[in-house]
């Protein structure tokens, strides 16, 4: 490997045998998601196992093959604590979601 | 780079020349990201809370062919994030011919999602009779969300690709620099990123199981 390669390497941190690893856990996810949805779970309960399982893929998508790992941390900071409070003030919302079916009047 | 790096390193709060030791372009790509973020949770909320309140949520998606197209859009998509991420690699070493072909290939996926996401939407225009006012299962806001947040994201497939396609071209004829491949790339796996919660909340949580 040249030295230009090494540096390069050294900027962008990750080497493509990195990447198609990621991609396999990815895949591996998705599979085990197409599983839990086959296997009867409450609603409740699959919505949470679901949500768990896409936001552990979106970390490694946005940490690796959108690179924030080797970024500045400065960067990680300005963008996603903002993102992620926002998104849980939506969460508010969910608990009416829920009360909602148990106030419908018997049929 | 690494000079514009180290001005920027000893005063990353204090206003530096390049806090973020960013190019303008990529940090720019990353509020539009960031923005649209919002633009599909809020949606994939409004899905969700829907589906939550709803005993009678139609579930018009068989293992086969829904979930068997799904998964293999949800492999297409992840696969051209690889291919991205190595023409991004390509670009990163100066080898322009390489990162056009692993381009090409993301384009490829790409393509391969849209058809298959329209020959599903089809399906369900054409088979279940769902369409974006009403449905034959009674809830007639499941046309509606279905189509606005799995429409919204073909929008932006659609748009990668023709992104990708110029960043190609370009990228073939000598112009663009290693940069203008990473922001298109960011965006490309962005797309592939909504789909990772589209998949999940509208496909398997609406699973016709039994």
């Amino acid at each position: 490997m040249s030295t230009h390669t090494e540096q390069v390497e050294q900027i962008h941190g990750a080497t493509t045998g990195t990447f198609t690893k990621i991609w396999f856990v990815l895949l591996a996810l998705t599979g085990v998601e197409v599983y839990l949805c086959y296997i009867q779970l409450p609603t409740l309960t699959m919505l949470t196992l679901l949500v768990g399982l896409s936001v552990v893929k979106a970390a490694l998508i946005i940490g690796y093959f959108m690179h924030l790992k080797f970024e500045r941390f400065s960067l990680f900071l300005t963008l996603f604590p903002m993102l992620i409070f926002c998104i849980l003030l939506m969460l508010i919302f969910l608990g009416d979601a829920t009360r909602i079916p148990n106030m419908r009047p018997p049929s | 780079m690494s000079s514009h790096v180290t001005a920027a390193a000893a005063s990353a709060w204090d206003g530096g020349a390049s806090p973020y030791a960013t190019n303008s372009k990529k940090f720019g790509m990353w509020l539009f990201i960031i923005s649209d973020a919002l633009t599909f949770s809020a949606l994939l909320f409004a899905y969700t809370y829907s589906r939550v309140s709803n005993p009678d949520w139609p579930k018009p998606f068989d293992f086969s062919p829904s979930i068997i197209f799904s998964s293999v859009m949800t492999f297409c998509l992840l696969s051209s994030s690889l291919t991205m991420v190595m023409a991004v690699h390509s670009m990163n070493h100066g080898n322009r011919k390489s990162t056009v072909k692993w381009i090409l290939a993301t384009m490829l996926g790409g393509g391969a999602f849209v058809v298959l996401h329209a020959t599903e939407w089809m399906r369900l225009i054409n088979l279940e009779h769902v369409t974006a006012s009403g449905n034959p299962f009674g809830v007639p806001l499941f046309g509606g969300t279905f189509f606005a947040i799995t429409g919204l994201h073909m929008t932006h497939v659609i748009i990668g690709v023709i992104y990708l396609g110029i960043i190609c071209q370009g990228v073939g004829r000598g112009k663009f620099k290693a940069e203008d491949v990473e922001v298109s790339g960011l965006y490309w796996h962005f797309v592939d990123l909504v789909w990772m919660f589209v998949f999940p909340l509208v496909y398997l949580m609406s699973a016709r199981v039994g």
